[in-house]
């Protein structure tokens, strides 16, 4: 299996990012190629079309869909105003008139003679794109969107919940082995992406959103208190549209995981620097990974691209499935043929070497990479 | 029979299914040492002097498959066609909307655009019958003028599969804003189905335009010998053969990370439908929320605290391809294994169902019976074959297990043969019979399927310790077993894989193994790597209430089977 790879997450000092921006629908983009960015600043703008109005003038009249159209008072593409007379139907020698106000300011965008409907449209919404990472604009994509790029530190959770969001990095623990609790969240958390170690309680998670915190970052949670924030119980690994106040980021999983070492260095490192964060994720196809990026000024030419690593002998890796779940390993073999595992199941395996020295074998799709 | 397989490579920074279907192949090379691939990684074709292949042929469930908006005017009738053709063609329903939808008709536009299909179905009216209804389903789209969910070049596929006289007024409505395909309606009179031309019209919609967005497609077009087919709906074709050529009903099931597929063929009619959030790693969080912790718990005799079972099940969904390597992981995930397959089987009997809003022609006798249109067509007794299939099955350590998760979930009735996948070849056998179906037939029976054995379970009411069952086992190769089957009891007879038996089973009073109840029932079956279960737990199995005897009795079934080696 020489082209086997098991992708991990992505930590990187010094990494080249690139973040495609695109609009839903069509719009206008407001910046242009090779233009530096502000991760705040709005970069392009589209009108999402207005909720729609289905009325129907033949019920209301009393009519024929057919006689609808010769009974309205207004065209096609006409703007009205709510309340404003659209249909009216005047019996005869101008007795029994009866008329259909409209229900909402908008414009008439069709008038159907098969079903009697006129759909009405209400005013557009408008849209703003922002930037979401300082940068530079590598690509515009007329009407679509932008590429921006950025030399900076990215580093990836395995979880999140809650959107995008801007603040500095302050780490409220003295090691990646301890737990965020109410006492170490500091007094004024307002802006903050508050780092733990292990994992934090829902009591501190609470207070840190209670005193202005835009985002957690822990390496672990309880499953129970992550459905007490969200209000139900996570099915699938497909996050984001939370409207949560406080991004929440997993780097490890669920249980009591220390965060990954490497992990809470670079976070200390990063202490005080302004870090746009996001916890949309999306385990599935098109995998999405929650997201710290903290842009630096160095120009892009200089950063490399991101590599795809290789399972071999003395490679990193992560463990990340009972036993030992989260340790870190080297890698000593890859025995080609199956063995058969404590479950019963033959499988390929790896042999690992872990930090205390001793030998461990264990399935190959129960770890991941360690990028260096 | 060989397999080979490689991570997709849909994604950054490959941008091209090729590749792993290269890596693949590659792969395929290794394990039969044949060449396959020529210097430049195209396959070689037609075979020449032991190396290349005759046929290639591929499913896809790229970007997660063929994701469909299923619209039609009454829920229970041409919604329900619909939405019959839509699974039949391999899709994933995201939502059906109809003219007697309880949501207002600003959420059903709101609905419509944020979901973003592949591909809408749109049905209603039988032939002659309404066209208002179908002109304000139509009102609807264009209200809500949906966009693709891949790419934004081209316009949304619209299959048009309802009343013939409403096609011009559905397509003035429609115009420049869908790309309309227009095709005999699913439903042209109340009393027949015809499902067939909606269900290759969107098979060809989706080699079309949905796969077409999936990066390096054009490439893997030009490779293959038969149309791409969604991986489901391959599946589903296959199983409707099966069936038909051998007068069978046939029950299949694949189970795989985020959802469960479930096939039947019963009185010659074909069914399928997706649990669309039930599945073994993307959405395992899902089963576990939708069974509830107790339902899961109960299959499992293992005694872990419910605050680390959460844990470690919602650690899966977020690292999904890791494999149990602990036993205890394992029973975990065999637990949650039966609870996603038995709540996949309840949706389907809900839906498998005879036409509704039929009108039926009634005997005296009939009054009596009080059966009315809608019926579910999954009748447990009159199943003869159960084929699993996905991971958690087709790879169980040990093929007791699998049969004992299959026979927990779907508590069959009567007499009933049990199969597994050997390894997910069904889709590929299915699209391979579009090009040598002889072939695929063949292959489908000697190497696909891996023959569990049989089993046989007494309906009616089931009392501990009282005799439920006397069955006598005839070899093919003249032995001959007999044994009685008692209450909340477990026996496996066997019957080696290749061999038959004539089963000769005579149940207790009150009790039907498939002529009615206390009647004797003879029954030829085949063997296989678990040979004969006698299931005398009863329906539904029973099990303690106490925890630690539950386990326990978990444990004494288990062993029975032999489902842990000893």
């Amino acid at each position: 299996m020489a082209h086997a790879y098991t992708p991990g997450l992505l930590v990187r000092e010094r990494a080249l990012i690139r973040k495609r921006r695109m609009l839903p629908i069509r719009g206008k983009v407001l910046v242009q190629k090779g233009e530096r960015v502000q991760a705040q600043q709005v970069v392009a703008r589209a009108e999402l079309p207005g909720n729609v109005q289905l009325v129907n003038i033949a019920h209301h009249l009393g009519i024929e869909p057919s006689d609808v159209p010769a009974k309205l008072r207004v065209g096609v593409g006409e703007r009205v105003r709510r309340g404003q007379v659209i249909a009216e139907n005047v019996g005869l020698f101008g007795l029994f008139r009866s008329v259909v106000p409209a229900p909402c300011d908008g414009e008439v965008e069709a008038v159907s003679a098969v079903t009697g409907q006129v759909i009405l449209r209400e005013p557009n919404i408008p849209l703003e794109l922002t930037a979401y990472i300082s940068g530079e604009v590598t690509e515009v994509l007329e009407d679509e969107g932008v590429e921006i790029a950025a030399a900076g530190t990215i580093i990836q959770g395995i979880l999140g919940v809650g959107g995008e969001k801007y603040g500095r990095i302050a780490v409220a623990v003295k090691a990646a082995t301890d737990e965020l609790t109410p006492e170490r969240v500091p007094a004024d958390a307002q802006g903050l992406v508050l780092v733990g170690g292990q994992r934090a309680t829902l009591d501190a998670y609470r207070l840190a959103a209670e005193r202005g915190a835009v985002g957690v970052v822990v390496g672990s949670f309880d499953d129970a208190d992550l459905s007490q924030i969200l209000g139900y119980d996570l099915g699938i690994a497909i996050t984001g549209g939370e409207e949560i106040a406080t991004t929440l980021i997993l780097t490890e999983g669920f249980g009591r995981l220390a965060m990954a070492e490497r992990t809470f260095s670079l976070l200390r490192k990063l202490e005080g620097r302004e870090a746009s964060i996001n916890g949309a994720t999306q385990i599935r196809a098109g995998v999405i990974r929650p997201e710290i990026i903290v842009s630096s000024n160095e120009p892009l030419g200089e950063v490399e691209e991101q590599t795809i690593t290789e399972t071999r002998v003395g490679a990193l890796v992560r463990i990340i499935r009972e036993p030992h779940f989260g340790v870190l390993a080297r890698i000593k073999a890859l025995p080609p043929e199956p063995v058969v595992i404590d479950s019963g199941a033959t499988v390929r395996v790896m042999v690992v070497e872990l930090p205390d020295g001793r030998e461990h074998v264990l399935p190959r799709a129960n770890v991941e990479l360690i990028e260096l | 029979m060989a397999r080979g397989e490689a991570p997709t490579t849909v994604e950054a920074p490959f941008d091209d299914v090729t590749v792993g279907v290269a890596n693949a192949v590659r792969e395929l090379e290794e394990v039969t040492g044949r060449r396959l691939l020529d210097e430049a990684g195209r396959l070689i074709r037609p075979a020449r002097q032991g190396e290349g292949v005759d046929a290639y042929v591929s499913t896809s469930s790229a970007g997660g498959g063929l994701q469909m908006l299923v619209m039609g005017v009454v829920r229970s009738m041409t919604a329900e066609s619909a939405q019959r053709a839509a699974l039949g063609a391999g899709a994933i329903v995201m939502d059906t909307i109809c003219s007697n939808d309880r949501r207002l008709l600003y959420q059903q536009i709101q609905r419509i655009r944020q979901l973003r299909p592949d591909m809408i179905l749109l049905a209603g009216g039988i032939d002659g019958g309404t066209v208002t209804h179908v002109a304000k389903l139509a009102e609807l789209v264009r209200a809500a003028r949906p966009t693709a969910r891949l790419g934004t070049g081209y316009r949304l596929p619209l299959v048009y599969a309802g009343n013939r006289q409403a096609r011009e007024v559905v397509r003035e409505i429609l115009n420049g804003l869908v790309d309309i395909h227009e095709v005999e309606n699913v439903r042209p009179v109340l009393e027949v189905e015809n499902l067939g031309p909606a269900r290759d019209a969107i098979h060809e919609l989706f080699m079309e335009h949905v796969m077409a967005q999936a990066p390096g497609y054009d490439k893997l077009k030009t490779m293959t010998d038969a149309p791409i087919m969604p991986t489901p709906g391959a599946v589903g074709k296959l199983v409707e053969v099966v069936a038909r050529e051998k007068g069978i009903s046939v029950l299949g099931v694949d189970i795989g990370g985020a959802t469960t597929d479930v096939f039947s063929v019963f009185q010659g009619k074909f069914n399928r439908t997706v649990s669309a959030n039930l599945g073994m790693s993307y959405s395992v969080g899902n089963v576990l929320t939708s069974a509830g912790f107790d339902n899961v718990a109960r299959w499992s005799w293992v005694d872990l605290p419910a605050v680390e079972v959460r844990n470690r099940v919602k650690n899966k969904i977020i690292r999904p391809t890791t494999i149990p390597h602990l036993l205890e992981d394992l029973v975990i995930e065999q637990a949650l294994a039966r609870e996603a397959l038995r709540l996949s089987l309840e949706q389907h009997k809900e839906f498998a169902t005879t036409l509704k809003g039929v009108q039926i022609r009634r005997t005296v006798a009939d009054a009596f019976a009080q059966t009315s249109s809608g019926q579910t067509l999954v009748n447990m007794m009159e199943l003869d074959l159960i084929i699993g299939s996905g991971g958690v099955l087709s790879h169980a350590p040990r093929r007791e297990q699998a049969a004992l998760m299959m026979i927990d979930a779907f508590e069959p009735l009567g007499v009933t043969q049990l199969a597994v996948d050997s390894i997910f070849m069904m889709p590929h056998l299915g699209v391979l019979g579009e090009i040598a179906p002889e072939a695929a037939m063949e292959v489908f029976w000697r190497d696909c399927l891996v023959p569990i054995g049989a089993v046989v379970a007494p309906a009616g009411r089931v009392k501990t310790g009282r005799l439920l069952l006397k069955a006598r086992v005839e070899r093919d190769d003249g032995s001959v077993e007999e044994l009685d089957l008692v209450g909340g009891e477990l026996v496996r007879v066997e019957l080696r894989e290749g061999m038959h038996a004539r089963l000769t089973l005579q149940p207790a009073r009150g009790l039907n193994v498939g002529e009615g109840r206390g009647r004797r029932c003879e029954r030829r079956v085949w063997g296989g790597k678990v040979g004969i279960v006698f299931d005398g737990r009863g329906r539904p199995i029973q099990l303690p209430m106490d925890a630690a005897q539950r386990r326990q009795k978990l444990l004494q079934w288990a062993q029975a089977i032999g489902a842990f080696g000893q």
